[in-house]
């Protein structure tokens, strides 16, 4: 199956009950399997800037790129999958444009944003973030956070300082140890998952996860699996009932088939044909 | 503004320390940040390590311990309003920044990183905006970040008016929404009939998948019932429902999937 047949995506973005503007971005297109999003940051609209610049930056570069290849080519030098190099250098490619913009224009100085991506390929999917945007995975029942926040928050829960469960009283919540955009050069997480069919992808911006209780998140994308666009606003719903301090932005991604690249002489024969 | 421990004994303010360094100590010894002089408490009694706008407290192996609001505790994450009790004196914990400013402000995204190598000439450029957070951070930075860039608005906030004391609490980041009056479904109809389900969960769901299913909501401003999948769409008191959330009144009668049910408010 292609991978445009395999996933539905469904996306939406909110600027919230607070905040006058949206800083947040999202794109996607099924047929890369690619989504994008960003949460932006800045003064004025600096903010969105950021944000857009970064999610153009990687859905054009990548879907381009991936009209004459395969993710699953492996680069020669390194021995890496295309996939997952591609979101890698496009990301960074996505913070070397914001930070000159930010250069060259006083109004746009210090802009910055997160971004967590996800390009869908061969039955697996690559993620690379930056920031504490963040993707989800709901497989059967069970909710999980599959990317780390670069926070201040995560990394004192990750030296043992502080708890889980106080974690959600700090004061510190909005602070990122990493954005793209804010300096010359910046390293993105990357890792390579494998995909099931049934499983939820969920990207969203802290608007989400700040307002909204993992455990209601479970239950809505449980719930509302069979109808994406009805959780997607019932996501949003939440954040804005609890408060909707901040713009909230969501993506999600469900697993309806298997996308396997073809294998074996076969499919060799017909590419060579294609070539 | 920073936190700020509030020394008292049988009632009577001693003394305000302001939480302005990343770690203060609490003895009866005189190099401590805080003396206190009585033999009840330890040379060195315990510490308060503040990161930002977060501080911790820790018990150093005092003789007698220390309690925060009534509890004997070695260490503990400090809330606006706690009161560490340390023998007979008592620091009460003040920290009630998300008051004083703009609560949305505050909360804005901001990078906190550790000091550029080469010289960044944004963060220079800057305006109230970067001269703010730096006095700000030298307050109370830890080592690793001397260098929090504030990109939002902070320079177009209001100045910070002394807050009315305590007015509300520093509201936990996920707000405690008004939980709507207490409501259930008694099933009318089919095998189940007679049975009486509580919504105690922002989320219920009704049907069976894959052939009708629907999920009642509670929101702040009341009980929404909506329908999620299957050809058929729910009735509510005859009427049958479109694609969007329908607010639920008290008594009305839905039907899903061939079984009739019941909404009402208790208590």
């Amino acid at each position: 199956m292609k991978v445009e047949d395999a996933i539905e995506i469904v996306s939406q973005t909110n600027p919230g009950m607070v905040r006058s503007h949206n800083e947040d971005s999202v794109a996607q297109n099924a047929a890369c399997g690619l989504v994008v999003l960003a949460d932006g940051m800045g003064g004025y609209n600096a903010g969105e800037v950021a944000s857009g610049i970064a999610v153009s930056v990687v859905m054009t570069e990548i879907c381009q790129h991936l009209q004459n290849a395969s993710p699953t080519d492996r680069d020669d030098a390194t021995g890496d999958e295309l996939g997952a190099l591609l979101l890698r250098d496009n990301i960074c490619k996505a913070n070397a444009s914001i930070f000159q913009a930010a250069q060259s224009q006083p109004q746009y100085a210090g802009m910055g944003t997160t971004i967590v991506s996800g390009l869908f390929y061969d039955n697996r999917v690559v993620v690379g973030h930056v920031g504490d945007s963040r993707m989800y995975r709901l497989r059967g029942e069970t909710l999980e956070t599959i990317t780390r926040d670069h926070s201040l928050l995560q990394e004192q829960i990750d030296g043992g300082m502080i708890s889980i469960e106080d974690a959600r009283l700090s004061k510190n919540k909005n602070l990122v140890t990493r954005a793209v955009g804010i300096d010359a050069e910046v390293e993105p997480e990357i890792h390579l998952h494998d995909v099931q069919v049934g499983d939820i992808y969920l990207l969203c911006s802290d608007g989400l996860n700040d307002m909204v209780e993992d455990e209601d998140i479970q239950s809505t994308l449980y719930a509302m699996q069979s109808n994406l666009p009805l959780a997607t606003e019932q996501l949003i719903q939440m954040a804005n009932d609890n408060g909707g301090r901040d713009n909230v932005s969501v993506i999600l991604v469900k697993v309806k088939g298997e996308f396997a690249v073809p294998r074996g002489w076969l499919a060799n024969l017909f590419n060579w044909f294609k070539k | 503004m920073a936190a700020k421990l509030i020394l008292s004994m049988d009632g009577v303010v001693l003394k305000e320390y302001p939480l302005n360094k990343e770690r203060m100590t609490i003895g009866r010894k005189s190099h401590n940040d805080i003396v206190i002089d009585n033999l009840a408490v330890s040379g060195e009694h315990a510490a308060i390590v503040t990161i930002l706008h977060d501080s911790f407290l820790e018990d150093l192996d005092s003789t007698n311990g220390l309690e925060v609001n009534g509890i004997p505790t070695k260490k503990h994450f400090l809330q606006n309003n706690d009161l560490i009790e340390i023998g007979k004196y008592k620091l009460k914990y003040i920290n009630d920044q998300t008051t004083q400013a703009n609560a949305a402000d505050f909360e804005k995204t901001m990078v906190l990183r550790a000091p550029v190598k080469q010289a960044a000439p944004q963060v220079e450029k800057g305006d109230a905006t970067a001269s703010f957070m730096r006095t700000q951070v030298n307050a109370n930075a830890t080592q690793s970040a001397d260098v929090v860039e504030k990109t939002g608005k902070f320079d177009i906030r209001p100045p910070v008016a002394p807050a009315a004391p305590a007015a509300k609490p520093a509201s936990p980041a996920i707000a405690a929404a008004p939980i709507p009056q207490a409501a259930a479904v008694q099933i009318l109809t089919g095998p189940n009939a007679g049975k009486e389900l509580e919504l105690v969960k922002n989320l219920t769901t009704l049907g069976k998948p894959g052939v009708q299913v629907a999920v009642l909501t509670r929101r702040p401003h009341g009980h929404f019932i909506t329908h999620v999948e299957g050809a058929n769409h729910p009735m509510v008191n005859g009427v049958t429902l479109g694609d969007h959330p329908h607010q639920l009144n008290d008594h009305d009668v839905i039907e899903l999937a061939g079984i009739k049910m019941e909404f009402y408010f208790k208590g």
